[in-house]
């Protein structure tokens, strides 16, 4: 069944995947969505590693994609940890009145 | 023995009095300072006393200074007989002035740090006459050239002795600067600076009679003797030099200092053995200068000017007599000349101080009831250098005129023995001046003490006997054979020349005083030119200071400096820099979306580039 799935239904899901984090990344204003889109992308990669892992008969594509896993967990909780600080700091969450950073 | 315990002495005072003098008690400087000269005119006595009568050289390698390639230069110190007679003379009249300048001194500023200066000038200038290499000399050579900026400017707060200590200091840059090209050359013909091995190698070379690198070198080597032994063209500087405190006057621009240039080429006299034509300039030089600052200490009114102008032409009596060939007789007179001119310039010292710094000669005139003993010693000095008979000067100055008597070019001897005439009249023009006639100045004089007197005393004693009983000629015959000269003329020419500029000076200056101002007026431009000594400051003024100055001024001041470094290398950098960051600054927006935006294109390009490698 799965075998006769060809692999380029997976790499395009993958890449439509990615593309959407990409976008949502960029044009998306409130932070926790563009926080979503990172997860998005990590998660389309996941997949493109679980593909080639399949395809190749190797073990290695797997392993990447937990230890992808296990960092994406760490970064989400540092991740809403910051952005519920900003929150509580600001009172806002529209990424463009977020612009300290500036020189 | 340890010759380097002679050069330690001093060092040592000077390091005590320099960085404690302020905090000591004069009498403890006065002990440290004049002990440590004493100490080494002792272990000069004790050190020639073991080794007498120095036939063959004591030398002594302390530790290699410098090895690089071939070339080895050591901490080499050395003593024969041409440094014997330098070593006596140097801490013998340095001790003598060093007693002195206890009284000359007393009531002046900066009382230490005139005793460390003139320490450390004590161990430069026996490191200098130690040395057994060239390098080793030059290190005391720029040493007591330092001393010598420092004390001259020792009235600091005067703008004038700023400027003399910086005319003396940059002056003797121009001959240091062939001194040391010479050295350079040196070291690339004989590939060692050693006196004794260059000796060596040089005893088989021919003589050259044209041009050669020995001739060249030994050019260079006199273009250093020049500025520091004060020959033209390089002469302009001592006589500024009188800015300084008396007894600076008298050791280093008189007895010592100044004659480091006459005992520089005594030193290597086997290198002008072979080039005969540097020897004649030499010779030239010398006397071109002997004259010349005799005409000017003619009309010269400032009693150390005097003094200072007759230096630079006793100067030139020496490196006449070493460039005739006659090197006893040019350390002979540097010797007698260190004894009397020392006491020229500490009696004109202690008429000075008696005066209260008055240095005008006509503002004196009639000190003789009132400073016994320097108007005694001071005719004896004022006698030595006259070439009166039987007086020191008389023996030294006899033994160059008489070389010249006997030399290729007779004609140098009438030019000399009329300069000496010159310098009789000039000094006994001075003397009188000071001694004879009414008193026209306005201060008390008064005898001065002691402590300054008897240094007086001593070198009188030296000025009338150093010629008949310290005969330098024969001591050093090992060294130099002297050339018997049998005729008593020249000896009784010179003499009468002496004589007769005595009488003519009591002729104007006391038996008949109105007569020098018709003289004077009768000579109308030519005493004009004399007085402004032959215009030579104006003309190097004219032609090389001011040039000089303009073009430090206008191209490089404001060209190079301010506009090539400043604005165009300093301030350029800094407005690249500016430019560049003023772009990079823009894409720091802070915006998260513009950064975004970025990684975004950057990661894009990335896997083209790779996808361009792959394909």
């Amino acid at each position: 069944m799965i075998e006769h799935i060809p692999i380029w239904w997976y790499l395009t899901l993958s890449a439509v995947l990615f593309g959407l984090g990409v976008a949502g990344f960029i044009y998306r204003k409130s932070v926790i969505t563009v926080f979503m889109s990172i997860e998005l992308m990590l998660n389309a990669v996941n997949l493109t590693f679980v593909t080639f892992s399949y395809q190749n008969k190797n073990i290695d594509g797997h392993i990447y994609s937990f230890f992808v896993m296990v960092v994406a967990a760490a970064e989400a909780a540092v991740g809403l940890a910051i952005i519920l600080t900003i929150f509580k700091n600001r009172g806002t969450l529209q990424i463009d009145e977020i612009d300290s950073m500036k020189l | 023995m340890n010759l380097w315990l002679i050069p330690l002495c001093p060092l040592i005072g000077f390091l005590l009095s320099g960085l404690l003098g302020k905090r000591l008690p004069k009498q403890l400087v006065n002990i440290i300072c004049v002990g440590s000269v004493a100490a080494s005119f002792g272990l000069v006595i004790y050190l020639l006393s073991n080794i007498y009568p120095v036939n063959t050289p004591v030398t002594e390698h302390d530790f290699t200074w410098i090895q690089s390639g071939g070339l080895k230069i050591g901490f080499d110190l050395s003593v024969d007989r041409l440094t014997a007679v330098m070593l006596l003379v140097v801490t013998g009249v340095g001790l003598l002035i060093h007693t002195y300048s206890i009284g000359y001194m007393s009531h002046e500023e900066g009382y230490g740090r005139f005793f460390a200066y003139l320490n450390l000038f004590m161990f430069f200038m026996l490191l200098l006459v130690l040395a057994q290499n060239l390098l080793l000399l030059f290190v005391g050579w720029e040493g007591v050239g330092l001393c010598s900026y420092l004390l001259v400017g020792f009235y600091f707060k005067e703008k004038f002795a700023g400027d003399a200590a910086n005319k003396a200091f940059i002056v003797n840059r121009i001959g240091d600067f062939g001194f040391m090209l010479g050295i350079l050359l040196l070291v690339i013909q004989f590939h060692t600076l050693d006196f004794a091995s260059i000796a060596t190698a040089v005893k088989g070379m021919p003589v050259e009679s044209s041009m050669g690198a020995l001739s060249i070198i030994t050019l260079l080597l006199f273009v250093g003797a020049c500025g520091k032994s004060a020959q033209l063209p390089l002469y302009v500087w001592l006589p500024d030099a009188m800015a300084g405190p008396t007894p600076v006057s008298a050791l280093i621009h008189a007895a010592t200092m100044v004659t480091a240039g006459v005992y520089m080429v005594a030193r290597v006299s086997f290198l002008y053995d072979h080039a005969p034509g540097a020897m004649h300039i030499v010779a030239l030089v010398g006397l071109a200068t002997a004259v010349f600052a005799a005409t000017i200490g003619l009309a010269q009114n400032d009693i150390k000017k005097v003094f200072a102008y007759s230096t630079v032409s006793q100067l030139g009596y020496m490196f006449l007599g070493l460039g005739l060939g006659a090197y006893s007789a040019g350390v002979f007179h540097l010797m007698t000349h260190a004894f009397f001119k020392a006491l020229l310039f500490l009696g004109a010292g202690s008429v000075i101080h008696g005066l209260s710094g008055e240095q005008d000669l006509r503002h004196m005139g009639g000190l003789r009831k009132a400073m016994p003993i320097t108007f005694v010693t001071l005719g004896i000095a004022s006698l030595s250098i006259s070439g009166f008979p039987f007086f020191a000067g008389f023996y030294s100055k006899d033994a160059i005129l008489a070389a010249a008597y006997e030399s290729a070019s007779p004609w140098m001897f009438w030019v000399g023995a009329a300069t000496a005439g010159m310098t009789a009249f000039y000094v006994f023009r001075a003397y009188f001046l000071t001694f004879f006639g009414k008193y026209r100045g306005h201060h008390h004089p008064h005898e001065s003490p002691f402590v300054m007197t008897f240094p007086l005393m001593v070198l009188a004693v030296f000025s009338i006997g150093a010629g008949k009983f310290l005969s330098v000629p024969e001591w050093l015959a090992p060294m130099f054979p002297v050339t018997e000269h049998g005729s008593m003329q020249p000896m009784i020419i010179s003499a009468s020349f002496g004589i007769g500029g005595i009488l003519l000076a009591t002729l104007l200056y006391v038996i008949v005083p109105s007569l020098s101002d018709s003289v004077k007026s009768a000579a109308g431009p030519i005493y004009t030119l004399l007085a402004n000594k032959y215009y030579v400051d104006e003309l190097y003024a004219a032609v090389i200071v001011k040039p000089l100055t303009l073009i430090s001024r206008t191209v490089l001041w404001r060209g190079v400096d301010e506009g090539l470094i400043d604005t165009g290398l300093v301030n350029g950098l800094g407005r690249v820099a500016q430019a560049l960051g003023e772009v990079a600054r823009r894409w720091q927006s802070g915006s998260i979306r513009n950064s975004a935006t970025w990684i975004l294109a950057g990661s894009l390009l990335l896997i083209f580039i790779l996808g361009l490698g792959v394909r």
